[in-house]
């Protein structure tokens, strides 16, 4: 990833600058043809097994809660789908969520003020994020290679400041996206409202906004990006930042959901929001993909994972469909990749 | 474009398929069979540790035994909550009637354990007990106070009347476990926190490698030490690398406390004079024996349940009631040996 477009890399490519060729036609056409269907035919198919197999899959309780387990990974998964995009990664997006938590957590602890933890927890991860991309953008260091320094350093921070405790979260603001509303017989909690929406949002400003195109265009040649006077570094830097950004909100999610600062948690949250993009069809190589599909991915694996404790078999089994799912994924990306050229 | 599409979706429809009649087979037979059995939950740290791997085998035994199935589940690493609290919620909507389950912090799972017994679902904590301890109905676990006063008397009575000069061999500060079993030692062993024959204490975190470092270290600043406390037996295997490298293994007393199959070993092999076992496999059992009973009689247990410890040692004492080491390979929770070290980090976290 990120080598094939160093400055000076002499690789023929077309240079595009549109998103990936798309068909023209109407908005029901390109969604039928958007590399979103394989993924939504798995989803599809496996919660039509889960409903045929047990009494209680399809129970409306139930598949809210496969959407409240999806809200942190799917949220996080919203900044690593931008990041991929631009041929990037971020191997740090669950370690900033967990050190916001910790920050907020115990501030909170200590009586200070929620409002200005909560503040302090979305810029310290938006600092992150941030700072990757400057180390990205103005090096020119491989995005692997920052995040995971990243991830180190903001968990040595995370302990340092945790000193092996957990810190439980009693304030209603910072636990406010975990508070749920009824609506008919299904309960919908304020986190997962947050999370469609930022989805709904980073799908316009991808789909809809000349910044969007640039970031599809940077991930698909970062050099003719640049010839045709795309401002690559700034864009960089701004994905990086406002991933950031969604990282910190993911933070909120996650104290909404379990109102516990742990500085154990979400160990694995970075490989499953890269799990999610993946699945949903979006190319580790860069600029192709969709944010939908990342959407869809995240729910695969929760519905998975939901399903597969309904029907009592044993887990693991999990996480193998899962491994298989994503080379599947990877597999289709560069057939399709090969075909183009 | 298109033809690629359309081979994807055939690729995709393909393997699912194959899944879908795998899953809806093997979901066909649990749904056979879940008419009115009794279905039973069990949500252990993590997968990794022979502790819990016992612990479900022995949960899975007496599950069949009384004709219920048991649905296990897992967090992925130590400090996994959110997979955890996962869990719990998808096996309140699979229909448990109870669930057991060792938290991996004691209060990261406060509000899906709240919302299972809020449905009526029996929840029984086992190993680790909640903050606070009355979140859960009950707790199976091993009383480590009284753990560390079995290894403290049995120190005491290996030293005889020498005078006693102490190294104590500590896992992580703050720990619960680790300071149950800190002060039930030094309780066992006749002496308070402070007392001068406390020549040294260190941190290992449970680790081999940081049980021999400061073991080394200690005995480079008290060559006179002839007692060891240690939090658990890879510290207790690290220690006596040090001990045997001064050649000093007749002059002191290397205890330890957990009951691994490799601490078993250790024992077996003359390298710690005793150690203290727990009992996973009771917690297990009687956990599935209190749901089981609470189905037919609407009776759930209350409280703290102690499932007990036993000194293991092939060189008893008069006075002190123990077990040798082959009845400690026989009763341990161990396999091949593996360490106890991840199960300790876990319970360490808890502040």
């Amino acid at each position: 990833m990120g080598t094939k477009a160093t400055p000076g890399a002499t690789e023929p490519e077309p240079m595009t600058v549109s998103a990936p060729a798309r068909p023209k036609g109407g908005g029901l056409a390109r969604f039928l043809t958007a590399p979103t269907i394989g993924p939504l035919v798995v989803l599809l198919a496996f919660c039509a097994v889960f409903s045929l197999s047990t009494r209680t899959f399809l129970a409306p309780g139930n598949l809210s809660l496969v959407v409240q387990q999806s809200v942190i990974v799917g949220t996080l998964a919203i900044g690593q789908t931008m990041i991929i995009l631009t041929a990037g990664i971020d191997l740090a997006n669950g370690g900033t969520a967990v050190l916001g938590t910790i920050v907020a957590g115990k501030l909170v602890a200590q009586e200070q003020n929620p409002v200005l933890s909560l503040l302090l927890m979305l810029v310290l991860c938006t600092g992150f994020g941030l700072t990757a991309g400057l180390l990205v953008s103005r090096l020119w260091l491989p995005p692997f290679i920052v995040t995971l320094g990243l991830l180190g350093i903001i968990t040595a921070i995370t302990r340092l400041i945790a000193q092996g405790g957990a810190f439980p979260v009693n304030d209603e603001l910072l636990s406010w996206p975990g508070n749920a509303f009824a609506v008919g017989d299904t309960s919908v909690t304020y986190g997962m409202i947050i999370m469609f929406g930022l989805y709904v949002l980073v799908w316009y400003l991808l789909t809809q906004t000349a910044w969007g195109r640039h970031v599809y265009a940077i991930g698909n040649n970062r050099e003719a990006a640049r010839l045709v006077g795309i401002p690559v570094q700034s864009r960089l830097l701004s994905v990086y930042t406002f991933a950031g950004l969604l990282y910190g909100i993911g933070a909120w999610l996650a104290l909404g959901r379990i109102p516990n600062a742990d500085p154990n948690a979400l160990q694995n949250a970075n490989l499953d929001s890269i799990t999610a993009v993946v699945i949903g069809g979006t190319s580790l190589f860069g600029g192709r993909g969709s944010l939908w599909g990342t959407l869809i991915g995240t729910l695969i694996v929760a519905v998975l994972r939901n399903g597969l404790t309904l029907t009592g078999i044993d887990p693991l089994w999990q996480d193998l469909v899962t491994g298989i799912l994503v080379i599947s994924a990877v597999a289709l990306d560069q057939i399709s990749r090969r075909r183009q050229r | 474009m298109r033809m690629i599409i359309s081979r994807a979706t055939a690729l995709c429809t393909a393997s699912l398929a194959v899944f879908s009649l795998f899953f809806a087979h093997s979901a066909q037979t649990a749904k056979a069979a879940a008419g009115d059995q009794i279905l039973i939950g069990l949500v252990t740290k993590t997968e990794v540790n022979p502790y819990f791997v016992k612990l479900r085998q022995a949960a899975n035994a007496q599950a069949e035994k009384h004709g219920a199935k048991l649905i296990a589940r897992f967090g992925k690493f130590d400090g996994d909550n959110e997979g955890q609290v996962a869990a719990v919620e998808d096996l309140i909507s699979a229909g448990v009637k109870g669930i057991l389950i060792t938290p991996n912090n004691s209060t990261g799972m406060l509000g899906a354990i709240k919302k299972a017994r809020d449905k009526g679902i029996v929840v029984i904590g086992l190993d680790t007990a909640t903050d606070p301890p009355d979140a859960v109905d009950a707790t199976l676990a091993t009383d480590n106070f009284e753990a560390g006063v079995l290894q403290g008397q049995y120190a005491r009575k290996a030293l005889g009347d020498k005078t006693p000069k102490l190294a104590m061999l500590d896992g992580t500060p703050g720990g619960s476990v680790d300071t149950q079993r800190h002060d039930g030692f030094l309780k066992g062993f006749g002496i308070k926190e402070g007392d001068p024959a406390i020549v040294g204490k260190a941190i290992t975190h449970g680790a081999q490698d940081e049980g021999q470092t400061q073991m080394e270290n200690l005995l480079s600043a008290h060559p006179d030490i002839n007692v060891v406390y240690t939090i658990n037996e890879p510290a207790a295997e690290g220690a006596y690398a040090a001990i045997k490298s001064r050649g000093k293994t007749k002059d002191i007393v290397l205890t330890s406390i957990d009951g691994g199959k490799l601490g078993v070993e250790y024992v077996k092999a003359g390298k710690i004079a005793a150690t203290v076992m727990q009992f996973p496999k009771i917690m297990a059992t009687k956990g599935v024996d209190y749901v089981v009973d609470y189905v037919k009689t609407g009776k759930k247990p209350s409280g703290f349940i102690n499932t007990g410890a036993m000194l293991i040692t092939d060189k008893p004492y008069s006075g002190l009631s123990s077990k040798d080491t082959k009845w400690g390979l026989e009763n341990c929770w161990g396999l091949n040996g593996l360490s106890s070290f991840s199960r300790f980090v876990a319970q360490v976290n808890e502040p």
